[in-house]
């Protein structure tokens, strides 16, 4: 295996480079984790206790605010804002991960692809950690409603992760190569997110936007509710690995699938679909501007 | 443009260095343009100019294997610049170059040390920077630790260590393998005279092991004691390359003169500053008697 390994010669600036320092990726990785969680009593607290507290904030807002009583709802809110946390943070780390070593890109050689890797690996890996929030929530709720709320289903999460992963790295790829040009890159991106979480159905749901069509639909109007829950079902890839997360999370726990929470293997298709064209896409610019990082860092 | 290949010892090439007509391009443009705001403006009001700058110009250089090189000139040469192609950091505008075999750079001792780590981490990270994988760091910890002689201090963060602790523990990583190439930048400059000492018996000893050097120091004398080969940069173009010896002969006679015409220059000045302030005396003087 060693010597197959040594045998393995990559093309010094393609992608695969990164599997010759493997090594170098778990040191990063476990840099990042170490340096968020030492040496503060708190740290692993705060990672759990963080959504724990958003999640409360935003249950009792949006349950007044929507007036809908979706089963639940703290379980529901939860699954889908750590899935976008998770691509959200990945990708704003991976986005600075270029410009913030600048001096050691400037004095070894290291492949550029480790940096925006690294951030995305250690984000996933405080993303596990913060599962933990989810686990209490469920436990919680297990007693008050009386009947285990945990499934074997619940293993299939690593199936939207895994998708989510390869998006977030692709996505994290392309703005990071972008954010050596251009800096207010990162305005632009945070501002982007705004609007990505409100079309993330994270404290609504489709099933929402589905009604309101059909009353549309009704009144003569056209179903433009309708419509927008589409394009949301279908183009954001995000949602699509929040629906999947949700599929294995929140749906086991309530015991009956919603119409519009249902997923079909036509999810998983166009989910990994667009996570491995993201990466294409993030890989194939990062590669073509990596050699003039040097000139701008 | 071609890439660099790092291909396994061995080839068909006499040479382990081949540099071959590389011209490195940087843009000096008067303001540096790096968001999409100022991008706008300025391609709007047409100012998105290139001005280009050589850094090096039709650089060629062949080092055959075991050689010692040294590369002089004065500051903004190019020498670190070229070092830095070599190294694969910086990729040519034009030309090509191919490096056979392992490169172990010291461009900047401890470039990638994090402060906020340990000692014993910082040594798995910097040698993984490096290319090792861990089993061999593993297996090299102890020779590290010996040598960098930082025992006592392995588990407090490097942010508390002086310059020198942390030159000393970047050149112990960066020298635990025998490289085939050794690239050394002026970092000997760091650290105390023992060390330093520890430093040059440890590149010698590489050196009479069949590594071949890359030398860049302004210190002739040094030089002379670790280089049979050298060339001379001046302006991003090779001025000379040749014999150690008298390429440093040359270089110092030429920097004295450099030196002379600078000292000549400065009198000059001073003596017509001189004259001035002698001037303004006078004036005052006039006035002063003038006044009374």
């Amino acid at each position: 295996m060693s010597s197959l390994l040594q045998k393995f010669k990559p093309k010094e600036g393609s992608f695969l480079e990164t599997f010759k320092y493997k090594d170098l990726l778990v040191q990063l990785v476990s840099r990042d984790i170490k340096l968020k969680y030492r040496r503060s009593f708190l740290g692993y607290v705060w990672s759990v206790l963080n959504p724990l507290l958003i999640m409360i904030i935003m249950s009792v807002v949006f349950s007044f605010l929507f007036q809908r009583n979706l089963a639940l709802f703290p379980i529901y809110l939860l699954a889908g804002r750590t899935m976008f946390e998770f691509v959200n943070h990945s990708v704003g780390k991976a986005l600075g991960a270029i410009t913030d070593n600048t001096s050691l890109l400037k004095k070894t050689y290291v492949p550029k692809y480790m940096f925006p890797l690294s951030k995305v690996t250690s984000t996933m890996v405080d993303f596990v950690f913060s599962l933990g929030a989810l686990v209490i929530v469920m436990v919680f709720f297990s007693f008050t409603e009386q009947r285990v709320l945990f499934s074997f289903w619940n293993f299939g999460i690593i199936i939207p992760i895994i998708q989510a992963y390869i998006f977030a790295l692709g996505l994290g790829f392309f703005l990071a190569q972008l954010h050596v040009f251009f800096r207010d890159i990162r305005y632009i991106y945070n501002a982007f997110v705004t609007m990505w979480l409100y079309c993330s159905a994270i404290f609504y749901d489709l099933g929402m936007l589905y009604e309101k069509g059909v009353k549309q639909a009704a009144k003569g109007i056209e179903p433009y509710a309708k419509y927008l829950a589409i394009i949301i079902e279908r183009f954001n890839p995000l949602y699509i690995y929040i629906k999947q997360f949700r599929y294995f999370v929140w749906v086991p726990a309530v015991g009956k699938t919603p119409y519009w929470a249902a997923v079909d293997q036509w999810d998983f298709l166009i989910g990994m679909g667009y996570a491995l064209l993201m990466f294409a896409i993030g890989v194939f610019f990062f590669k073509r501007s990596q050699d003039k990082f040097i000139l701008y860092i | 443009m071609t890439n660099s290949n790092s291909e396994p010892m061995g080839g068909d090439s006499e040479y382990i260095i081949d540099v071959n007509n590389v011209t490195i391009r940087f843009n000096k443009s008067t303001e540096n343009i790096n968001d999409l705001k100022e991008y706008f403006i300025k391609l709007v009001k047409r100012q998105l100019m290139f001005q280009e700058f050589l850094a090096l110009q039709d650089v060629s250089l062949h080092i055959k294997k075991g050689e010692a090189w040294a590369i002089i000139g004065t500051n903004g040469s190019g020498k670190s610049t070229l070092l830095k192609v070599i190294s694969k950091i910086l990729k040519p505008y034009k030309g090509s170059v191919s490096v056979r075999g392992t490169v172990a750079s010291l461009i900047e001792l401890g470039a990638g040390i994090d402060p906020k780590l340990t000692a014993r981490e910082n040594i798995y990270l910097n040698g993984c920077l490096l290319g090792y994988d861990k089993k061999f760091i593993d297996s090299k910890f102890d020779e590290i630790v010996e040598f960098s002689e930082l025992e006592d201090f392995l588990d407090s963060p490097v942010q508390n260590f002086s310059s020198g602790m942390k030159s000393r523990l970047g050149f112990s990583v960066a020298t635990i393998v025998q490289p085939d190439i050794l690239i050394v930048d002026e970092v000997l400059s760091v650290g105390d005279v023992l060390f330093r000492k520890k430093c040059m018996n440890k590149m010698n000893e590489m050196l009479s092991n069949g590594t071949t050097l890359l030398f860049v120091s302004h210190n002739m004398t040094q030089v002379r004691a670790m280089c049979n080969k050298a060339v001379w940069l001046n302006h991003g173009k090779v001025l000379k390359v040749g014999d150690a010896q008298e390429i440093c002969d040359e270089y110092e006679t030429n920097i004295e003169a450099i030196k002379a015409a600078e000292r000549k220059k400065r009198a000059k000045a001073e003596k017509a500053l001189n004259e001035q302030a002698e001037n303004i005396r006078k004036k005052r003087e006039q006035t002063d008697s003038a006044n009374k």
